[in-house]
């Protein structure tokens, strides 16, 4: 489950654009999903009040967030919870495995949390000898397939039935050739109720942190989060630091907004609220920062702590839609993915935030209105300044620089490009330019807008 | 310095100053509380649930005795419905015991009309695991208890002390191969829902 690639957005898209009926299939399906979304949404007079709320509320949280996780936690040892904190990924990870090994068993199941694929913890207690088996059905045929999830609601989106069929006859056994869905998810289920009922560990994300209460909240649709908690003897649940609301009542706009956004349903089919262990249960929270009060520091790019991962953003982009989760090198995808991933290692995702048209798509459809698209631009800003570009780009940028910096050199640059377009197309319209991979560059326009101008109204 | 106090002071030194909390109170005056019952069951309805108009628990009895065999494992929170399911010996079993049950009858006291859930917490539940284990769910809730929306739903909650509770709604489902919706991921195959509007 290699995420450590050295390959760019760029490239990794181009692996991905290799096969054009897939790259039309993914796009369809996934703008689908955001018409699904715009049905639910368009319902609500009140829809942008709640994006407003939600927004607002999540500002406030950030605003006081040490207070906030304060009060969680005390409320949350008062409910007879185990707190845990984890300034990194490698503490978080150990924490976990500290907790396994102490009960002295060698495998758990695992729900969706993205925190943990951020933080490479199935990789991390395997190198420990811990098994884990992930129980969305997507995440677990991504896991068998080996691969990192593509989409953060969706994780094996990229994927037709019939090789996640192909992996279920070389896993589970099904006949050779089988890819109804139905019997797929039939089989899944069989496989993973024995794998819930022998695990005496399980673990768990966090959609909501209550501070009022010291409970969270875990929203699925198939169950698996309930069935492993339930059926464990030990839950283990790791959030992150933004993870907090202030209050319950504050649960009825976030769980308005979050699966219409995600989806176009009204609600998940299970909205848990895990307040206190069962009697006999051990309940473990573990809290994360792992680079978050960093992002918190940094004012252009602090909003993207609100984000409540319902992946709006990434069913909604273009450039996502037409190269893959993968092509994002990053546990988040997406353009959310795009502007929180520099801030862990701007170097290494120095391509994501140029990985976006700044069409504003996604800034329309995030339930708490992050400005997404205004960070990718700054970021690259941030990144440019930082000299993490690749050199092709900083010359193309330099050359942009002083040709819009003088309006006799942008004159002569329009008509030598009008010109060479009309006359000369292959000069831009070959394997150099990257731009033209995928594309068809336009018709040149017969003259420009200066030239326009002067001939109609520049002699008035 | 522990890890908690690095964590906490980074944070603090690092927040912007204080925002406004906004309220929540404008949010109510949308909800439509006309018709809630019949915004309730096209709702629930959508999302896969089987509902079902009932004028007493005796209905729910026959209900169940013609759309469960006899012989499957039927268990219930609700007293008066002993003797069509086990109302008691099931809280001494483990929470894996409980992977044979076929059906669950559950009683809510609160359901959601925008969005077809019912709130129900652990003391309704008899076990935290059954409503996810069974095959089959089938949860009571009287019609005076619909309400409009999550921000009523929250207001009739309240701060409960319960240890746990959840929104249910509709049976369990998955569209991860390639969005095809399939009922009945890893939690119930269907969801039947009794909604009791005595005379």
């Amino acid at each position: 489950m290699s995420t450590t690639s050295t390959k760019n957005h760029a490239e990794l898209a181009g692996q991905f654009n290799a096969d054009e009926n897939r790259v039309d299939w993914h796009d369809e399906t996934l703008w689908w999903i955001r018409q699904k979304r715009d049905k639910a949404v368009n319902q609500f007079p009140e829809w942008e009040l709640l994006r407003e709320t939600g927004s607002k509320i999540k500002e406030h949280v950030l605003s006081n967030l040490g207070n906030y996780l304060e009060s969680f936690e005390a409320n949350a040892l008062a409910n007879g919870i185990i707190v845990h904190w984890a300034a990194d990924a490698k503490e978080h990870n150990e924490i976990v495995h500290q907790i396994i090994k102490k009960h002295g068993v060698n495998r758990m199941v695992k729900s969706k949390s993205m925190l943990t694929e951020e933080c490479h913890l199935n990789e991390y207690l395997a190198e420990n000898g811990i098994e884990v088996i992930d129980s969305d059905l997507g995440e677990r045929i991504v896991q068998l397939a080996k691969e990192p999830p593509s989409h953060i609601v969706l994780p094996c989106i990229h994927k037709k039935k019939e090789e996640i069929g192909d992996l279920f006859h070389e896993h589970l056994g099904t006949p050779a050739g089988v890819s109804d869905p139905q019997i797929l998810t039939e089989t899944a289920r069989q496989h993973l109720r024995e794998v819930f009922l022998t695990r005496k560990i399980a673990l768990t994300g966090v959609n909501f942190a209550v501070a009022e209460t010291g409970e969270f909240v875990v929203c699925t649709n198939e169950g698996n989060a309930d069935m492993g908690a339930h059926l464990s003897e030990v839950h283990i649940a790791s959030m992150g630091i933004e993870k907090i609301i202030p209050k319950r009542k504050h649960l009825g706009v976030f769980l308005r907004l979050l699966t219409r956004s995600a989806t176009g349903q009204p609600i998940t089919t299970y909205s848990s609220h895990y307040k206190k262990p069962r009697p006999g249960q051990e309940m473990h929270i573990v809290i994360v920062d792992n680079g978050r009060s960093i992002q918190l520091g940094r004012k252009d790019f602090r909003n993207s702590l609100k984000c409540i991962r319902c992946g709006a953003c990434m069913n909604t982009c273009p450039v996502y839609r037409r190269s893959g989760g993968h092509s994002y090198h990053n546990a988040i995808s997406g353009p959310i993915g795009s502007i929180l991933a520099p801030n862990l290692d701007m170097e290494k995702y120095a391509d994501l935030p140029f990985a976006s048209t700044l069409c504003g798509s996604c800034s329309n459809v995030c339930p708490v209105k992050i400005d997404i698209h205004d960070q990718l631009y700054k970021w690259r800003q941030v990144i440019v300044k930082a000299g993490y570009t690749t050199k092709t780009k900083s010359a193309g940028m330099k050359m942009m620089q002083w040709t819009l910096s003088s309006p006799g050199m942008y004159h002569v640059a329009g008509t030598a490009g009008r010109i060479i377009m009309k006359y000369a197309p292959f000069a831009v319209n070959n394997a150099l330019n990257p731009w033209y991979k995928q594309r068809d560059m336009p018709k040149p326009p017969a003259e420009s807008f200066d030239e326009w101008y002067k001939k109609n109204r520049g002699k008035k | 310095m522990s890890n908690r106090g690095k964590i906490l002071s980074a944070i603090r030194a690092n927040q912007p100053s204080l925002a406004t909390l906004p309220d929540v109170e404008p949010l109510k005056a949308y909800s439509n509380k006309e018709n809630l019952l019949a915004q309730y069951i096209t709702v629930a309805t959508n999302i896969g649930a089987k509902v079902y108009e009932i004028k007493s628990i005796d209905e729910v009895k026959t209900i169940v005795q013609n759309n469960f065999g006899a012989g499957k494992r039927i268990i219930s929170t609700i007293a008066e419905l002993s003797d069509i399911a086990d109302t008691k010996e099931y809280l001494n079993d483990l929470p894996v015991q409980l992977a044979d049950v076929e059906l669950a009858v559950l009683q809510s006291d609160l359901a959601v009309s925008e969005n077809g859930a019912i709130w129900i917490t652990e003391d309704q539940m008899g076990q935290r695991v059954l409503p996810f284990i069974t095959q089959h769910l089938a949860v009571i809730v009287e019609t005076n208890n619909i309400v409009a929306t999550m921000h009523d739903a929250y207001s009739t909650i309240g701060i409960t002390t319960q240890g746990f509770g959840a929104f249910i709604t509709g049976p369990s489902k998955t569209a991860d191969i390639e969005q095809s919706l399939i009922i009945g991921a890893h939690g119930p195959r269907s969801m039947s829902l009794f909604l009791l509007e005595e005379d």
